[in-house]
């Protein structure tokens, strides 16, 4: 039988991830734009808050992988339909790429690494200025692509729970009512 | 062929075209998607500043800086003058009563430095600012790293980002003289008091003749945070232990005047520099960089820089090092002093301008040379 919704693990996670995601990416873009004291706070919330949400995009990926995904409803057109699978990914692969980038990023510039974590690509002494320039500027241009994607992602999943409402949106939901 | 207008309007046609029910709630739906799209712009807009043209971002300084000297790619957008220097540090164990960083226990930690001259001129002239500095990074075991931009003033000439822009806006050369117009900057130093001890000082202490017997300061104060968790506000400085003297007529000259005598001094031998703790007592301030504390305050002798060997900082080991100094060990944090964070703000996007440049001049040179 094909389910009708994700499994409880991975709505619990997309609803923990949701807002963690898009604090991150305001608290990213906040930190660079100011050269107030909220530059150092922040930053030091967006190092370890993108390990932590490292870790959880591993595990969501998994059980997206191993688990059984809730089809679309067949009243879809199919350019939609692409448009829906197509933006999931995205949206996994930003998820993953993002603190790898970024990690990769402060190891190839030299910088010490938060909680002793060993450099990613580039030793931490040595700076590798154009491999750091490069991953610099991924940092901000995946970032900005995953906002607007996270923009198109909100945008659709009201569309479907207010405008259409084809359970859509109730197979990520956490309400309990059918 | 065209649809002829049927009743009902917009509403009716959209609940047609998503095949909805003909009582299907519309407006309400579109108004709350229309509402939750400007909420998540509007708040990139304002993270990213959009909302406020009036705050101070680091992209604004740089600017400044740009607007004041040119542009030199590559270089840093200020100190853009320097030449690297490698060394080691040797901790005494005395400061590790106040700070739990490794690099105060009695051990030997790798450093690399950069002498510079203030400014964003990669030419401009050794001794025309009364201003020197020194910049290091300790690397300490384990990867983490101190990096700290000091100068040979104890203190600096604003403690606000705010009036460092505003010094930086007073500095833009007149285009008619291609130098600063002294009213504006009078009127500057006029509106800001808080300037007056900076300008004593250096007033008061011409340049000395060599950067090794040159003394460097913090000139932001820190947090020092002992084994037991107590906190403790400081300020270091670097005393050096070839004695004082002034900068010889000749000297002013030659651009190249102290970087050349560094080169020569450190071939014949190494320089060393005793790292001094200032401890602060209750009351003195730590959010002002415009004020030093008194000079009773207890030093602690906390070990001995050396530095063996200056590099060209074209291809030297600081080059692509950001001097960063909110760039800490576990045992030292950054004080209330607002500069801190525009200092780290500042430099981060002077460093990620001049990496991409280097990065392009690189690919330039490699591509010049398979011709």
């Amino acid at each position: 039988m094909t389910p009708t919704r994700f499994s409880l693990a991975s709505r619990l996670l997309h609803w923990t991830m949701a807002p963690l995601l898009i604090a991150m990416l305001l608290v990213g873009t906040g930190m660079v734009a100011t050269v107030s004291h909220w530059r150092l706070t922040l930053l030091a919330l967006h190092k370890p808050l993108g390990l932590a949400l490292l870790v959880l995009a591993v595990l969501r990926l998994l059980l997206r992988l191993a688990g059984r995904t809730p089809p679309l409803p067949p009243s879809l057109p199919a350019p939609l339909r692409l448009a829906a699978h197509a933006s999931h990914w995205l949206l996994y692969a930003c998820m993953l790429a993002m603190p790898l980038i970024g990690w990769a990023m402060l190891s190839a510039g030299g910088f010490p690494l938060p909680l002793h974590l060993p450099p990613l690509g580039a030793p931490d002494v040595a700076p590798n200025v154009a491999r750091y320039a490069l991953l610099r500027s991924m940092h901000t241009l995946v970032g900005e692509l995953f906002y607007l994607t996270v923009i198109a992602h909100i945008l659709a999943g009201l569309l479907h729970a207010l405008l259409l409402r084809d359970g859509v949106f109730r197979a990520i939901s956490l309400g309990r009512k059918p | 062929m065209t649809v002829p207008p049927r009743p009902g309007g917009p509403a009716a046609l959209l609940r047609r075209t998503l095949g909805l029910r003909p009582d299907a709630p519309v407006l309400a739906p579109l108004c709350a998607i229309a509402g939750a799209g400007a909420v998540l712009a509007a708040g990139y807009a304002f993270a990213a500043g959009w909302l406020t043209p009036q705050r101070l971002t680091p992209a604004r300084v740089i600017d400044g800086f740009q607007a004041d000297f040119g542009q030199h790619p590559g270089f840093r957008r200020n100190h853009a003058k320097g030449i690297c220097v490698v060394g080691h540090f040797d901790g005494s164990g005395l400061a590790s009563a106040y700070s739990s960083a490794s690099v105060f226990q009695p051990l030997r930690v790798p450093v690399i430095g950069r002498f510079a001259v203030p400014g964003g001129n990669p030419a401009a002239p050794d001794t025309g600012s009364p201003v020197r500095s020194l910049a290091l990074e300790f690397q300490l075991p384990g990867g983490e790293q101190w990096r700290t931009g000091m100068n040979n003033t104890p203190i600096f000439v604003v403690n606000t980002p705010k009036a460092f822009y505003e010094n930086l806006l007073a500095s833009r050369p007149d285009p008619a003289t291609g130098k600063p117009d002294p009213a504006r900057l009078k009127a500057f130093f006029d509106s800001h008091p808080e300037s007056a001890p900076f300008r004593a000082w250096t007033k008061a202490h011409p340049g000395t003749s060599s950067l090794l017997n040159t003394a460097f300061y913090s000139i932001n104060a820190f947090r020092f945070v002992d084994a037991h968790g107590q906190t403790h506000p400081v300020r270091w400085s670097l005393a050096p232990e070839l004695p004082a003297a002034p900068l010889e007529p000749s000297q002013k000259a030659d651009k190249n005047a102290l970087q050349d005598d560094l080169l020569r001094r450190l071939a014949q031998g190494p320089a060393r520099w005793h790292l001094q703790i200032q401890l602060a007592a209750p009351g003195d301030p730590e959010d002002d960089a415009t004020r030093a504390w008194p000079a009773d305050r207890p030093l602690v002798d906390a070990g001995v820089l050396t530095l063996e060997r200056a590099i060209d900082q074209g291809d030297g080991p600081c080059r692509d090092v950001n001097f960063d100094p909110t760039i800490l060990p576990r045992g030292i944090q950054v004080s209330n002093d607002p500069l801190l964070a525009a200092r780290s703000g500042a430099y981060s996007r002077s460093y990620n301008l001049r990496t991409h440049e280097v990065a392009a001049l690189q690919n330039n040179a490699r591509q010049g040379g398979a011709q």
